[in-house]
């Protein structure tokens, strides 16, 4: 069957330069550059050329620059994870899948969590595949909307609802985690955010159809779980994965949001840390300084590894993809076994 | 005089409720399951006294597991002390104890959390342990009954402790595809990543009179919306009457219900235990 026609051109941010917001640790190597541009904007203007003195300046500037995104700390990565510019879950699905997009809402239960997204979209060779992840706005309105992608039980019982129409129409399920976790909040007790996140657990893990899930920005806590047991987990380069959120183990353990960096240096809780321990199956490059500098770029590096992922896995059957699923979580954990005297 | 009792042979004698303040004799305290006789306040009790009031007898398994330190974690203090102190406290290598349980006749593979142990929390020993009795009782058609106790995940293990949810998560997907009960015990407390993964999967859920039950902590939630939240926000009765749970039982109900409901539901689903399958040491 034809496919329907690509547009000429792809989405890419062409319409205005965006100007990306820099981060702290960012500052000084901004200050260099721009030194260098006053120093060639001056000699424009006096007529000097000072072409032999920029290169060296220029090229000084880059190696400082890659040297500072090589070697980030934790809380620095926890920074770009959170930038306000970072591509979103419904950004990066747009450009990952321009001309497909048929979003499904709602828990049919009363609710439609806004947090929580999901439909489906098409890749150039996997073809349909339900994507479902958690939506941070871009500005304070948006944001107020996706509730900072904090979902409530609803969202979670949304997500669930696509997860089993995927399973009935044998779709493969791609998740995209950024979230700084559940919302703590009073309706989220009463309706069941524990039991939400842990029915989504147990379901995910019994789904007969390849999934993929790949954290974005923040997987924090249970609220990442419930959307995120795969047969194949990825992070983005910067993207952190924690079981709590390094502010709120800093004010519980040491008793003061103030050691939020320790904690998250402690914690180990960065792409490297989880493919380390065996947790997670590769990790995706981000452009230089980080996904927002291009998402473009982002989107395109992240369908060069989703979309043959899922051909590796299409031939499996439902129940290899179950077992390999279950051995994949069964087998994370570390302890001691004296072996008891025969 | 020297027939006076010491303060320390006093407080063995008398126990204090810490919420009518009554001074109850401790031997009719422990009668009573360690609840109060005056006001009905729950006492919080360890996993070896709990076992001692659910069971006629209890074979313990996987015993030997214990903690070890994969972050190399140190917050105020080193993780590997904090493990040293909680076993000295507990007398528990870890905040769990599974086991081989007979309930009132009713063979069951049981997990009881101790709060002791770093607040019950739920690092690779525990995920390991609860999932290893899941596996065992699917494999000799055994129930499955969590008594849960716990702050959550355990943060010094990280994301180790993390995917603890999802290895019993999965665990329970196959007991359950097994036609298998679960039944889940809600204790004081029962909170964060232990709520979100078995706490609240129980094909049954009991919560405990008096217990409070939740994902995120109040405080959490107060700072987060900034207002006071009710009294009774989180208590067994709330999450009953949000339809969380199935039933909200007073301690002494928890033994004969939980081999009710056994009984029950094996009885209409005709799986019955098979003992040659189970681990040596639970065999009589």
């Amino acid at each position: 069957m034809a496919k329907a026609a690509k547009p000429d051109k792809e989405p890419e941010n062409e319409k205005t330069p965006v100007v990306i917001t820099p981060l702290d640790f960012e500052k000084p190597i901004i200050a260099m550059e721009e030194k260098i541009e006053e120093l060639v904007r001056m000699s424009i203007e006096s007529g000097v050329d000072v072409a032999d003195d920029i290169a060296p300046l220029r090229r000084q500037a880059e190696e400082i620059r890659g040297k500072l995104y090589q070697s980030l700390k934790p809380a620095q990565k926890l920074q770009i994870a959170r930038h306000p510019q970072r591509p979103n879950f419904l950004e990066l699905v747009q450009m990952m899948s321009p001309t497909v997009w048929v979003e499904m809402h709602g828990d049919r239960s009363g609710s439609d969590d806004r947090a929580i997204i999901g439909g489906i979209i098409e890749l150039p060779k996997t073809g349909p595949v339900m994507v479902v992840g958690t939506q941070k706005g871009r500005s304070m309105k948006e944001n107020l909307v996706h509730n900072f992608g904090m979902a409530h039980p609803e969202g979670y019982r949304k997500a669930l609802r696509l997860f089993q129409h995927a399973e009935k129409f044998k779709m493969p399920i791609l998740t995209l985690v950024d979230t700084p976790g559940a919302y703590p909040g009073i309706a989220g007790e009463e309706h069941g955010i524990g039991q939400a996140i842990a029915f989504n657990i147990r379901e995910l893990a019994r789904l007969k159809t390849p999934i993929i899930s790949v954290v974005t920005g923040e997987g924090a806590s249970g609220g990442a779980l419930g959307i995120g047991v795969a047969n194949r987990i990825y992070m983005l380069e910067h993207s952190l994965y924690t079981v709590i959120s390094p502010e709120g183990c800093a004010s519980i353990l040491w008793r003061s949001a103030e050691f939020a960096a320790k904690a998250a240096e402690a914690l180990k809780i960065t792409a490297d840390d989880l493919l380390s321990f065996g947790m997670i199956d590769g990790i995706i490059k981000e452009p230089q300084g980080g996904a927002h500098y291009e998402p473009s770029e982002m989107a395109l590096s992240m369908l060069d590894i989703i979309d043959p992922a899922f051909q590796e896995m299409k031939d499996r059957s439902g129940q290899e993809l179950t077992e390999q699923r279950y051995e994949k979580f069964r087998k994370i954990g570390a302890y001691l076994e004296l072996v008891p005297q025969a | 005089m020297n027939t006076r009792l010491s303060d320390e042979e006093l407080s063995r004698l008398w126990t204090q409720c810490f919420n009518c303040h009554e001074n109850l004799p401790s031997r009719e305290l422990e009668n009573n399951l360690m609840v109060c006789p005056k006001c009905g306040y729950h006492f919080r009790i360890n996993a070896e006294k709990r076992i001692e009031q659910l069971c006629d007898s209890f074979v313990e398994i996987d015993a030997q597991l214990s903690p070890t330190d994969p972050l190399d974690f140190t917050d105020t203090e080193p993780y590997l002390k904090r493990q040293k102190d909680a076993e000295k406290k507990s007398g528990l290598k870890d905040a769990i104890v599974c086991g081989i349980a007979d309930i009132l006749g009713q063979k069951t593979a049981l997990a009881v959390m101790d709060f002791t142990y770093l607040g019950g929390s739920m690092g690779s020993v525990v995920g390991e342990k609860i999932t290893r009795l899941i596996e065992t009782a699917i494999d000799a058609h055994l129930p499955v009954v969590i008594v849960c106790s716990s702050g959550g995940a355990r943060m010094q293990e990280g994301t180790f402790s993390l995917m603890q949810m999802v290895k019993t998560g999965a665990a329970l997907a196959r007991l359950h595809e097994a036609g298998l009960l679960f039944v889940s015990v809600l204790s004081e407390p029962t909170f964060g990543g232990v709520t979100a993964s078995f706490g609240m999967l129980g094909d049954i859920i009991i919560a405990e009179e008096g217990a409070r039950v939740g994902f995120a902590g109040r405080r959490v939630i107060e700072q987060t919306i900034r207002q006071k939240l009710p009294a009774d926000f989180q208590t067994a009765s709330y999450l009953l009457q949000y339809g969380q749970v199935d039933m909200v039982l007073p301690r002494h109900e928890i033994t004969p219900q939980l081999a009710q409901v056994i009984r029950l539901h094996r009885q209409s689903s005709g799986l019955n235990p098979i003992d040659d399958r189970l681990p040596a040491v639970a065999v009589h």
